[in-house]
């Protein structure tokens, strides 16, 4: 079969950095290619540049063997190259058809053909299995619906090439499936598919062939079903990487964080937290597991003082700071590894050297009298790129020009380093390749044996039963189960983020509330980009 | 004196007057709705009518024809509007201080070229005052006739406006392209839709519609040109914009509502009701702030307004 996409000798430049050096990749009709590389190997850059948002030094691109040029996302979608972005391309207030339609011609010229759009769209929508609806509001859509709606996007401008990037990262493992069994079937119906990934398991589940990228340059290219994920694993690395992580045994001290039936309402003003209970001592992880969307970015805001809850109490070290402020926080010895590391973690604007100094910057050795101390600081930025392994040309660049995995390690590396006596480290891995996720496994549990507490909330139930001590299950924002890890099985942990033990509404809500934190991030993310 | 405020004379002059002060209130009101509504916030509504007002009255006066005077009003709405967006679209200048500017530039430069062409006079120049157009039978019907049917074409047309302007961003392709470039210009523009022309297109439309606003103010109302003649009339559009959450219809109901409390005043203050007169003039104000108070808090803008669009890559 002939190859629908050619992509030869392709590289760019960044200033001081060599994203994309000499790549080839070539994807077959209906075949599904997994990208795989480390944080920064340069995925993304070498899609941007196949869908025109970046202009490549060198390389061409040959597409349905004729060679093209794409200067803009515009072009790429007319010649049938669709792509999904890690942060959707959707407008929260308009509807799924509205989204879909935009930008392109109307049947009746200048009036909105609504009813015809529906058509196709419910056409595609039952050809594919994607249980659209074209007159939902997309804010209304949990996030993996949002996603299907990108994807008709593409499939009704006729994409026969699709790229997602990343596509599983916001999605639970049920929605996950879902997607997987709607990519098979689009691939057997002769679209071809570029799927970038960090999850191996994934990786060997859904693609034909693996390119691997290092360093910007192609390591090889294989058959899924003749590698295995340790090779791959290898192949991206360029070294042995163990998942498994020696945990020492637990040596508990005293209670560090203790939560008393916390109350919190979410952005929309409903409630979010009803009576939360919760305690961490020094030297132990304990993990909270559940579902996006139950409470669990409420729970970290009150925690650090970005919400104000609504009733019960937060005890640090003994001392009550309910409601206290983000700065009073910090002095206690709170540290926190946001979720949204773009809107909440870090400032895109800024360097990487002031922003590993945010929460301390009136702190000596960094400021003195109310003046920054720009070397002591560059220093210090310095010390922790190298120490965390951040991969970057320098300190002096933007926070927003780090890929994803690297600006990921940045935070860790400003959080753990600052005097703390608790870690809340919220989603720490979303986004990392299995390299940079060993290493955080790694410093977490360096922080339990310098007797830190530490809350991981995660939605990854592996990362929880991997890290820690205890376990709480939150479902509906309260606690339906707690265990230390020894006990803890799988399956059951499961049943309880799933709700099943409560017999009511089981997902309704948690449906609704994050498609509400989704919306609010989103605007947050739009704020930030234009 | 109550009967004198209640009869029906009162009734029918107070409602006229309302819809036609409301008149360029509203074509400055649905031109910002579009402007905003494609992510540009445009606060130098009241320099494109005062500067309108005075170009709409200079050419009426110059050439003896009301017309050609709302027309060259249209045409300097448009100039201020294109400074406005060469500045902000193009050169990315923040849209506040450039709109602060310009409302104050547009008040010393009105007034200064007023002065230059036609002194400090006693009786100050006037044009002829633009007559009322009776709809045939329709005028003739009590209360309703000469409430709504015996105004000038302008108000004719600004309320025909307001269903078209409704159709135009919420039922074409083109409003389509608009509402998504004011919220989320990357994904607009990732679909082919160009951001900048589109963004020009609303704030020089916004510039015709805001220019005959006040070339009617001077033109067709008032028949001259005073100082400052406009008096907050561009910020009160910017209010009833979000007042009418940026919906040609609501903004329609808001800007009578406004215009209301405003000929309310006028006519408490002609039949001597014994309030102090600076009282009275607060009215409409008052009135605005208090819809502000209570409509802004649930109003959502959209999402990108206000936010110059930087391409990346
Ligand atoms: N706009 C930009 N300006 C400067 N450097 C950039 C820019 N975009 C990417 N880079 C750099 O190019 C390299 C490749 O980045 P890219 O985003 O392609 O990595 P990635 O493989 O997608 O990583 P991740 O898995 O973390 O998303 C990184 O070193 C990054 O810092
Ligand atoms: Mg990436």
């Amino acid at each position: 079969m002939a190859p629908i996409l050619c992509m030869r000798g392709i590289t760019k430049h960044f200033p001081g950095v060599l994203a994309n050096d000499r790549i080839d990749l070539e994807v077959e009709e209906g075949e599904i290619h997994a990208l795989l590389g480390e944080n920064g190997a340069g995925k993304t850059t070498l899609m941007n540049i196949l869908y025109g948002l970046y202009e490549p030094q060198e390389g061409e691109i040959v597409f349905q063997g004729r060679p093209i040029k794409v200067s803009s996302p515009h072009q790429a979608i007319g010649l049938g190259i669709g792509m999904v972005h890690q942060h959707f391309m959707l407008i929260p207030v308009f509807t799924v058809a509205e989204n879909i339609i935009l930008g392109l011609r109307s049947s009746r010229g200048l009036v909105l053909d609504m009813e015809q759009v529906q058509r196709r769209i419910l056409d595609l929508s039952e050809r594919y299995g994607l249980g659209i609806d074209p007159n939902a509001y997309i804010w209304q859509l949990p996030v993996g619906l949002q996603q299907r709606v990108e994807i008709i996007k593409a499939l009704y401008r006729g994409a026969k090439l699709l790229i997602l990037d990343e596509p599983t990262a916001v999605l639970t493992p049920q929605e996950t499936r879902e997607l997987f069994h709607i990519l098979r079937s689009l691939a057997q119906q002769g679209t071809s598919i570029i799927f970038i990934s960090h999850k191996l398991n994934e990786v060997m589940a859904i693609s034909d062939r693996v390119t691997v990228l290092r360093d910007g340059r192609v390591v090889n290219t294989v058959l899924t079903r003749e590698t295995s994920q340790t090779e791959l694993a290898c192949m991206m690395v360029g070294r042995e990487v163990v998942l498994r992580i020696e945990r020492p045994p637990p040596a508990p001290g005293e209670p560090v964080l203790e939560v008393n039936d916390l109350h919190a309402l979410n952005d929309k003003g409903l409630p979010a937290l009803e009576g939360v209970s919760l305690r961490v001592h020094r030297g132990e992880i304990l993990g909270l597991a559940g579902v996006d969307g139950n409470g669990q970015i409420e729970l970290a805001e009150s925690l650090v003082g970005l919400r104000r809850p609504t009733g019960g109490k937060i005890l640090v070290k003994g001392r009550d700071v309910t409601g206290s402020l983000p700065s009073t926080l910090i002095r206690m010895g709170v540290a926190c590894i946001p979720q949204d590391r773009k809107a909440i973690g870090s400032i895109g604007e800024f360097s990487l050297a002031e922003n590993v100094i945010l929460g301390s910057h009136d702190q000596p050795p960094f400021a003195r009298h109310g003046l920054l101390n720009r070397q002591a600081i560059r220093r210090y930025c310095q010390h922790l790129i190298s120490e965390f392994d951040v991969r970057t040309p320098g300190v002096d660049l933007q926070a927003r020009a780090l890929s994803g995995g690297n600006l990921q390690k940045l935070i860790l590396a400003r959080e753990v380093s600052r005097p703390h006596d608790i870690l809340i480290a919220v989603q720490p891995t979303r986004g990392l390749d299995v390299g940079a996720t060993e290493f955080v496994y790694r410093r977490l549990l360096e922080e339990r044996q310098n007797g830190k507490a530490i809350l991981l909330i995660s939605t990854e139930l592996d990362e929880v039963l991997c890290l820690s001590d205890r376990i709480a299950v939150i479902y509906e924002g309260r606690i339906v189960g707690e265990m230390r890890a020894e006990e803890a099985v799988a399956e059951e942990i499961g049943l309880l983020i799933a709700g099943s033990r409560r017999e009511i509404g089981i997902g309704r809500r948690d449906e609704s509330r994050s498609t509400a934190d989704r919306k609010n991030s989103f605007a947050k993310e739009t704020r930030e980009r234009v | 004196m109550l009967e004198t405020v209640f009869n029906r004379l009162f009734l029918v002059t107070f409602l006229a007057s309302t819809i036609r002060m409301a008149t360029p209130i509203l074509l400055a009101a649905l031109g910002e709705i579009y402007t905003e509504k494609s992510g540009v916030l445009n606060i130098s509504l009241e320099a494109q009518m005062l500067t309108a007002a005075l170009a709409g009255f200079i050419g009426a006066y110059y050439t003896q024809n009301n017309w050609l005077g709302l027309l060259l009003g249209m045409l300097a709405g448009i100039l201020i509007s294109l400074l406005f967006a060469l500045l902000t679209v193009s050169l990315r200048a923040d849209q506040i201080v450039v709109g602060i500017t310009l409302n104050l530039f547009a008040l010393g430069l009105t007034t200064f070229i007023y002065r230059v062409l036609f002194g400090v006079a006693v009786i100050p120049p006037h044009v002829e005052p633009m007559v009322e157009v009776h709809i045939p039978v329709l005028s003739d019907l009590p209360v309703i006739g000469p409430v709504l049917f015996q105004q000038k074409a302008v108000v004719y047309l600004t309320f025909l406006l307001v269903p078209i302007a409704h159709w135009f961003l919420f039922r074409t392709t083109i409003g389509l392209k608009i509402r998504s470039v004011g919220e989320y210009p990357l994904a607009a523009e990732t679909v082919g839709i160009n951001v900048t022309r589109t963004r020009y297109l609303c704030i020089l439309l916004s510039g015709l519609g805001t220019g005959l606003g006040g070339a009617f103010l001077s033109v067709g109302q008032l028949a001259r040109f005073t100082d400052n003649m406009t008096a907050g009339r561009g910020f009160i559009a910017l209010a009833i914009v979000i007042f009418g959450q940026w919906k040609p219809y609501r903004a329609a109901l808001a800007a009578l509502i406004f215009a209301a409390a405003d000929a309310l005043q006028l006519s408490l203050q002609a039949v001597g009701v014994q309030i102090p007169s600076q009282f009275l003039l607060m009215l409409p104000y008052g009135v605005t702030v208090l819809a502000m108070i209570f409509v802004a808090r649930r109003a959502t803008a959209p999402a990108a307004l206000a936010q110059p669009y930087v391409k990346e890559g």
